[in-house]
């Protein structure tokens, strides 16, 4: 192969990227995200002070220079807490819409190509899953296994499947009459080869858009979760436990209450911008 | 000259809701090697289906297929794989027969990947003699099917069916939904390949003009049955099917002193989910007679001229 001619073209995935750049909202969430995912990794050179240090003779004090974002009833420094929480509320977010979609996305994958009765079959079960209230639902996954991180998490990625699951069932129903996965049948491709090479990627652009919105939603199902006592347990500086750690304060000391809030606010927002972006940037039928 | 292809009484009926729907019934052919059969009928009558059935896309409901002699109705597996390598199917639509996500290189390759009989090396080099045989261009190869218009998307799709250097291919309308400036472009294609490479055509179209260009012999259909099959240029100046005569005097002609009468059909293709006995034409044609109700045979009327009516003789004035 000495006169390889190779032309030097785009990636698909940079050719998503820069559409992606064009849309100013989707980067400057893209931005945030970013930046909270960098503060949440280096939270340990970034805090002023240790997120569990309690310091009680400067219990609730405003914000003030010493403490951004003042400090809590046992006078640990919110900012710290709040950065340091980061890590937990984003891994939770992430992690468990990976695990929702990596698993709802072969599950719907092989589901929707092969059809039939093992479609229907396995579709019941996914129903009874999705028949009962997510939140419930992950109460009782809570009450079961014992609350903290890795249990929240798990519940939360279980009830997450069944939605997962119908959108790229959907999408590769959608495709499984083209005559493009005809022609790999007919050039003797194995159906693993076509399911992996041929429907994913064209069915996948959905699941993707709708995982950065999951991001979003989870952190916000954890939040509550985490309010109402049952997701991570107190100590740990997981923002909708902080929440719920002070909202008996909200009257004296709102500064408690808002800039957890501020934080989840601003993570979801971010989110849903960049996954609002990610949907345009992947459609193909939107080239420049 | 060998047969390459032979279907013997081949039947495709899919289950509906309805009844059943004959999509293919009871037709029977062979091809020789490097010759063209073209099959020709309205849509819906089950010249796709007819296709599909025969490189096991669909499975068949009966009857058998011989490719070179060999039996291939109901191989699976290791020989079903290496029956598919000697027949190929190209595709109508040039628009969805390419996946969107592959370049033109990754789509041509495919097959070789698929086939595990290439180094990576071999497969670019294959790929490349490929693209230049179909007559792409190289700086195309990295290009993706948007990118490309109709015809050299289509020229794509030949080049995969060529990559594993089949006998037989069915090429199932793949000029329709060109334009006609570039349907010329892509059937002389296939006829040079047809030459060099000694390939086998099975010709699936609506358009008569297109069969008469590149077949041999043409099959008629009308609702999944065969009513008229014969070489392409008698059936042009003699055709002897009440259908085949409104099929063909539904060609426009260019010459103003000998314009064509055209004979109107009238109605719609009747169903074809449970048929009645009979003609499955007689509800539209002029012709009909009570005798037209019973079960029509397949008659050579004249060496290699095939017909399935019962007043053949009686309306072409053949004894």
């Amino acid at each position: 192969m000495a006169k390889q001619m190779r032309i030097k073209r785009n990636s698909q995935f940079l050719d998503i990227m820069h559409r992606l750049s064009k849309n100013k909202a989707a980067m400057a969430g893209l931005v945030l995200i970013i930046i909270e995912v960098l503060l949440a990794v280096f939270a340990k050179f970034i805090v002023p002070y240790d997120w569990n240090a309690i310091d009680i003779a400067n219990a609730n004090s405003f914000p003030s220079l010493q403490h951004l974002m003042g400090t809590d009833e046992l006078g640990r420094d919110i900012f710290s807490r709040i950065i340091y929480g980061a890590r937990y509320s984003l891994s939770i977010g992430i992690f468990a819409t990976l695990i929702t979609t990596v698993i709802g996305t072969f599950i719907g994958a092989v589901v929707g190509y092969y059809g039939g009765t093992f479609d229907n079959i396995i579709m019941r079960i996914l129903d009874v899953i999705q028949a009962m209230p997510p939140i419930l639902f992950n109460i009782c996954i809570a009450t079961a296994l014992g609350s903290g991180f890795m249990n929240t998490l798990v519940a939360l990625a279980v009830g997450g499947i069944p939605g997962a699951v119908r959108l790229v069932r959907g999408s590769v129903m959608s495709i499984r009459k083209v005559e493009y996965l005809e022609s790999a049948d007919s050039i003797n491709c194995s159906k693993m080869r076509t399911i992996f090479v041929h429907v994913l990627p064209n069915a996948i652009s959905p699941s993707i858009v709708s995982a950065t919105m999951n991001v979003a939603n989870l952190i916000l199902t954890a939040a509550s979760l985490s309010f109402i006592g049952l997701g991570v347990q107190a100590p740990t500086p997981e923002w909708g436990a902080m929440l719920s750690a002070s909202r008996n304060y909200i009257r004296n000391y709102p500064y408690m209450v808002l800039f957890p809030g501020l934080a989840i606010a601003i993570t979801v927002l971010a989110l849903n911008m960049l996954g609002d972006g990610l949907r345009d940037a992947l459609d193909p039928k939107l080239k420049d | 000259m060998s047969t390459v292809i032979e279907v013997k009484r081949l039947y495709k009926y899919f289950s509906t809701p309805g009844g059943m729907l004959h999509a293919v019934d009871d037709v029977s052919f062979k091809i020789e090697e490097g010759r063209t059969l073209g099959v020709v009928g309205e849509s819906g009558c089950g010249k796709s289906t007819l296709g599909r059935t025969i490189v096991h896309l669909l499975e068949s409901t009966g009857g058998q297929i011989f490719l070179e002699g060999r039996d291939i109705t109901h191989v699976k597996g290791k020989e079903l794989a290496k029956a598919r390598e000697d027949m190929q199917i190209m595709f109508q639509d040039p628009y969805s027969s390419l996946d969107p996500r592959k370049t033109i290189e990754q789509t041509i390759m495919e097959p070789l990947l698929v086939s595990r009989r290439y180094k990576k090396s071999e497969m670019y080099q294959k790929a490349q003699e490929l693209m230049e045989l179909v007559g792409i261009d190289q700086r195309l190869s990295k290009a993706y099917p948007h990118e490309l218009d109709g015809g050299r998307r289509q020229r794509v799709g030949f080049a995969r069916a060529l990559a594993l250097d089949p006998k037989f291919i069915v090429c199932d309308e793949p000029v329709s939904a060109l334009d006609v400036s570039i349907q010329a472009q892509v059937l002389n294609l296939l006829r040079r390949l047809q030459k060099e490479k000694g390939l086998t055509y099975m010709f699936i179209t609506h358009d008569m003009s297109v069969v008469r260009h590149i077949s041999d012999d043409i099959l008629v259909m009308y609702l999944g049955q065969m009513v008229e099959k014969s070489p392409a240029r008698e059936l042009f100046v003699k055709p002897m099917h009440p259908y085949t005569r409104a099929l063909l005097s539904a060609i426009p002609s260019v010459d103003i002193h000998n314009p064509n009468k055209r004979e109107i059909l009238k109605g719609e293709l009747t169903s074809p989910i449970d048929p009645a006995p009979g003609c499955r034409f007689a509800a539209r044609c002029k012709y009909a007679t009570e005798t037209c109700k019973r079960e029509q045979v397949l008659e050579e009327i004249e060496p290699e001229h095939f017909v399935s009516c019962c007043r053949v003789r009686e309306l072409n004035g053949l004894p």
